[in-house]
């Protein structure tokens, strides 16, 4: 295998990876804070221990993040030099920022709310949560802010010389409208993966009858917080791809294995896709649909692959500009029925919330249900990245083009075995941390040297 | 001033900042299986950098974040030629950090003691790297005139690199005692003290051996203009000052002088590579420099800006967190934790 592909296939495990991780941090470290809030709001000591024990699965969570993320950090220098050549001007002071902003609160204030609750006041000890949460959310905006540009570049100028992007407009980098989209909907499916986590450990706790008070009151919080997160979630995406019909019609088209223009466009429910013969022997279509998700109306033109890699060729001369379609397809599919089930799930949820103990079918049922927002995220991220192939930043440099020349096959094959070997060790590690943490008792989480 | 020349000076900071602090807890993940015997003093050792080390370790995600903004061909051409030896690294760093998080979630021995070796491991073999990759960025390596440097690890590993590695564990561990014999009390305290005379004198022999080939394998010390001389006899005498303190007893002094060593070590080398940052052993005209490898001055600016607001907020509150944290912590499972 040659060193593209291979760096490719390292880039995309180890980010997949680090995103395993990420969203829940967004949105437990709210909840946790949430919950900390109305313990030094009411003085209960229930939301004290909730929000510790809690925060211990965030914990175990948190340090996996963290050591992936260094990873993130030096890993265009690794495999991507070109790419670090051509997009450092712009690329550089995000991530730079990222750390200044971002990393040291987290760091600095996880570690007072570890180790502080003794040592600070309450008040101190509440704004240390809300700092770690602030943070974590700083940090996925800037890097977002980063790969927005990805997508959809914006506030730049090529060299005239050296032919390299350069920064012209550091606030069209910032207030690039992919940013808006792209960083409500990360939040947002942070939110709802918190929510189904802890939904499904309390539900298992509930079925169990242990500690039904405390598992009770923890659900309810859980189930409103994944409601609210699986909405906006979804609500948003609808927007997103509206958008991207705009900015990456290609994207889109292959999400969607739209082939042929179609006015008004269908919405192929399923299809099995032939994309050497570059058509779709079997599918299963709604009519008018894809024209509403797009435009909301029921008549607008969808442009579909062939007319759209005409366009590409005029525009950037001969290629292939047509990205991998099936994935593409079947990526968003699962992402939106991921995310169409949890919206169901957490509506039943809080519908019945009151006296859940009542339904459980519908614990069992959640206990499964919170490999869902995992699924969705990493079809996301599958979907934005590679529908954006050939490109590495849209319209500017080809993957092809983004490589380290001097890093030879082999030194990647070994990096490639060290890192996935590690990472799925850590995983499975962390995983078993995070149950263990998840089906003991709240009591346990209390006192210092607990276990 | 030019603002290469000031980006220059911010990245000397950041990764003064690094060695300094991060060095001091390398130092102490070296440590912990030598000065703890008993698991609650292992966890006492870990609980004297347990709320820093993490940012500690942004110093060096931030410096590698502003080499990119504002030295992107630095960023490109050091970590791709640098490659396994960076990946090393970061394996290294994982397998730390983790063990610092997980170790006591293990409640039986053999695996306490597993995540202890992993914590030694990530501390020494960052610290030993780091110290191999700066000796070869001061000798030089064989960059091309695409700024690709082609020859791999091996080339990186000479002797004169691998004696680098050493004095900056050796350092590392001096650093690490000290800041120990600070923070904690009976006997890790003693074993502390001790081990620090002990590996002061190993710190001192290497690294006098190291400055003295510097100064003929090198012309960080001798080439005109700015070089690494005053700091080099600066960071020499802090280094003598440390012995002193130690055998007089005064810890907080030698951990000070043990700092500025660091400090003083790390501007020796980037005054003498100044205005080179990365030397071409090949060709000179092929040496990245503060201005063939910089950013545009948009972004130098913008970056300017944006540090000179941040880093204040962040200096301040680090500084904060060192004070809440400032008690020795006793070996007794009542008061650690976990
Ligand atoms: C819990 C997680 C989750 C859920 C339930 C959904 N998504 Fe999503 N989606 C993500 C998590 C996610 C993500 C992992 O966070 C991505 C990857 C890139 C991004 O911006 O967000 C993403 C990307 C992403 C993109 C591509 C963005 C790009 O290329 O820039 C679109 C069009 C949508 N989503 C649309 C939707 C729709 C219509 C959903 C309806 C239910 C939906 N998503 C549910
Ligand atoms: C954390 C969430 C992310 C995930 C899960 C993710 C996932 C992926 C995947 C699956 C690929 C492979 C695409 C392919 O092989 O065609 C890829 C490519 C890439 N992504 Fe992302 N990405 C994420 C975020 C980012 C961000 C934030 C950036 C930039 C800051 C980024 C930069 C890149 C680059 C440079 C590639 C190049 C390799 C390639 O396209 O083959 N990614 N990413
Ligand atoms: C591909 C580009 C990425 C890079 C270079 C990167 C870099 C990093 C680094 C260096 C850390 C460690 C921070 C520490 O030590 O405290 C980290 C953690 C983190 N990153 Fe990433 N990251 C990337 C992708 C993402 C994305 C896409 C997001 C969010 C949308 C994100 C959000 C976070 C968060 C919230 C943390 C905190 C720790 C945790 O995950 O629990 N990162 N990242």
């Amino acid at each position: 295998m040659d060193a593209l592909v291979l760096a490719r296939w390292q880039f995309s495990l180890i980010t997949i990876f680090h995103f395993f991780f990420v969203p829940l941090t967004l949105g437990m470290t709210i909840l946790v804070a949430l919950l900390e809030t109305q313990y030094v709001r009411t003085g209960d000591e229930k939301y004290k221990s909730m929000a510790k024990y809690w925060g211990s699965i965030f914990l175990i969570n948190f340090a996996i993040g963290v050591v992936t993320g260094i990873v993130q950090e030096f890993q265009f220098g690794l495999n991507w030099s070109e790419y670090s050549r051509f997009m450092g001007d712009i690329f550089g002071a995000p991530l730079a920022i990222e750390a200044l902003l971002a990393f040291y609160l987290e760091s600095t204030f996880i570690g007072i709310w570890v180790f502080g609750w003794d040592k600070v006041s309450k008040k101190v000890h509440l704004t240390s949560i809300w700092l770690v949460a602030i943070g974590s959310n700083i940090s996925a905006l800037w890097i977002l802010i980063a790969n927005s540009f990805m997508q959809h570049p914006a506030g730049y100028i090529l060299d005239p010389e050296t032919g390299r992007a350069l920064m012209s407009d550091f606030f069209a980098l910032v207030t690039n409208p992919n940013v808006g989209y792209q960083f409500t909907h990360v939040l947002t499916s942070g939110i709802s993966m918190a929510g189904f986590v802890v939904m499904a450990f309390s539900a298992w706790h509930l079925l169990r009858k242990n500690e039904p008070a405390f598992f009770r009151t923890s659900f309810q919080w859980a189930a409103v917080y994944a409601l609210v997160g699986s909405l906006l979630v979804a609500t948003i995406g609808h927007f997103q791809g509206q958008f991207l019909v705009k900015e990456q019609p290609m994207k889109m088209a292959a999400a969607e294995a739209l082939w042929e223009t179609e006015q008004p466009a269908s919405f192929a429910l399923v299809a099995a896709i032939d994309e050497n013969g570059k058509t779709n022997p079997f599918e299963i279509k709604i009519p008018y649909a894809l024209s509403f998700l797009s435009y909301n109306n029921f008549t607008g033109e969808v442009k579909g692959l062939h007319d759209l890699q005409a366009e590409a060729e005029a525009e950037y001369g001969a290629g292939n500009y047509i990205p991998p379609v099936t994935l593409n397809f079947w990526s968003f599919r699962i992402m939106v029925g991921a995310g169409s089930l949890m919206v169901l799930l957490a509506m039943l949820a809080v519908f019945w919330m009151k006296n859940i103990e009542s339904k459980p079918w519908l614990l069992k049922a959640l206990i499964p249900a919170a490999a869902l927002p995992y699924l969705a995220v990493t079809t996301g991220w599958i979907m934005a990245e590679t529908g954006r192939w050939p490109w590495i930043v849209y319209g500017l440099q080809k993957i092809e083009d983004a490589v380290s020349p001097n890093v030879p096959a082999w030194n990647i094959v070994l990096s490639l075995v060290l890192f996935v070997g590690l990472y799925a060790v850590l995983g499975v590690i962390a995983f078993k941390l995070a149950v263990k943490s998840g089906t003991s008792n709240s009591h346990k989480h209390e006192g210092a040297a607990a276990d | 001033m030019n603002l290469q020349i000031l980006w220059f000076i911010l990245v000397t900071i950041l990764f003064v900042g690094f060695f300094m602090l991060e060095g001091f807890d390398y130092g102490v993940g070296m440590l912990l299986p030598f000065l703890g015997k008993k698991d609650e003093e292992r966890r006492a050792i870990i609980n004297t950098i347990g709320p820093i080390w993490d940012s500690n370790e942004v110093w060096m995600i931030t410096a590698g974040g502003a080499m990119f903004a504002s030295f992107p061909q630095v960023y490109a051409t050091l970590f791709s030629g640098f490659y396994l030896a960076l990946v090393l690294m970061l394996v290294a760093l994982i397998l730390r950090g983790v063990a610092f998080e997980y170790r006591q979630k293990f409640a039986d021995k053999a695996s306490r003691t597993n995540w202890d070796w992993a914590i030694f491991i990530g501390s020494a073999l960052p610290a030993l790297l780091w110290g191999v990759a700066v000796a070869n960025l001061m000798r030089g390596v064989a960059i091309d005139e695409n700024m690709n440097y082609w020859g791999g690890l091996l080339p990186l590993l000479n002797p004169f690199s691998i004696l680098g590695g050493l004095v900056f564990v050796s350092l590392f561990v001096m650093h690490g005692a000290n800041y120990l014999a600070l923070k904690t009390e009976g006997e890790i305290e003693k074993r502390a003290k001790d081990m620090s005379f002990k590996s002061w004198i190993v710190a001192t022999v290497l690294t006098v051996l190291f400055v003295v080939w510097t100064f003929f394998e090198t012309d960080i010390l001798t080439k005109s203009g700015v070089n690494g001389l005053i700091p080099a006899l600066l960071a020499a005498v802090a280094l003598l000052t440390v012995g002193y303190f130690n055998k007089t007893g005064k810890f907080g002094w030698a951990f000070v002088s043990g700092s500025l060593t660091v400090v003083f070590a790390t501007v020796m080398v980037f005054a003498g590579l100044f205005p080179r940052i990365m030397i071409s052993t090949l060709n000179p005209a092929y040496s990245l420099t503060i201005e063939n490898a910089s950013a545009s001055a948009y972004t130098l600016q913008t970056m300017t800006i944006v540090t000179f607001i941040l880093l204040p907020f962040v200096l301040a509150y680090v500084g904060w967190t060192y004070y809440i944290f400032r008690k020795r912590i006793k070996t007794d499972v009542k008061t650690l934790v976990y």
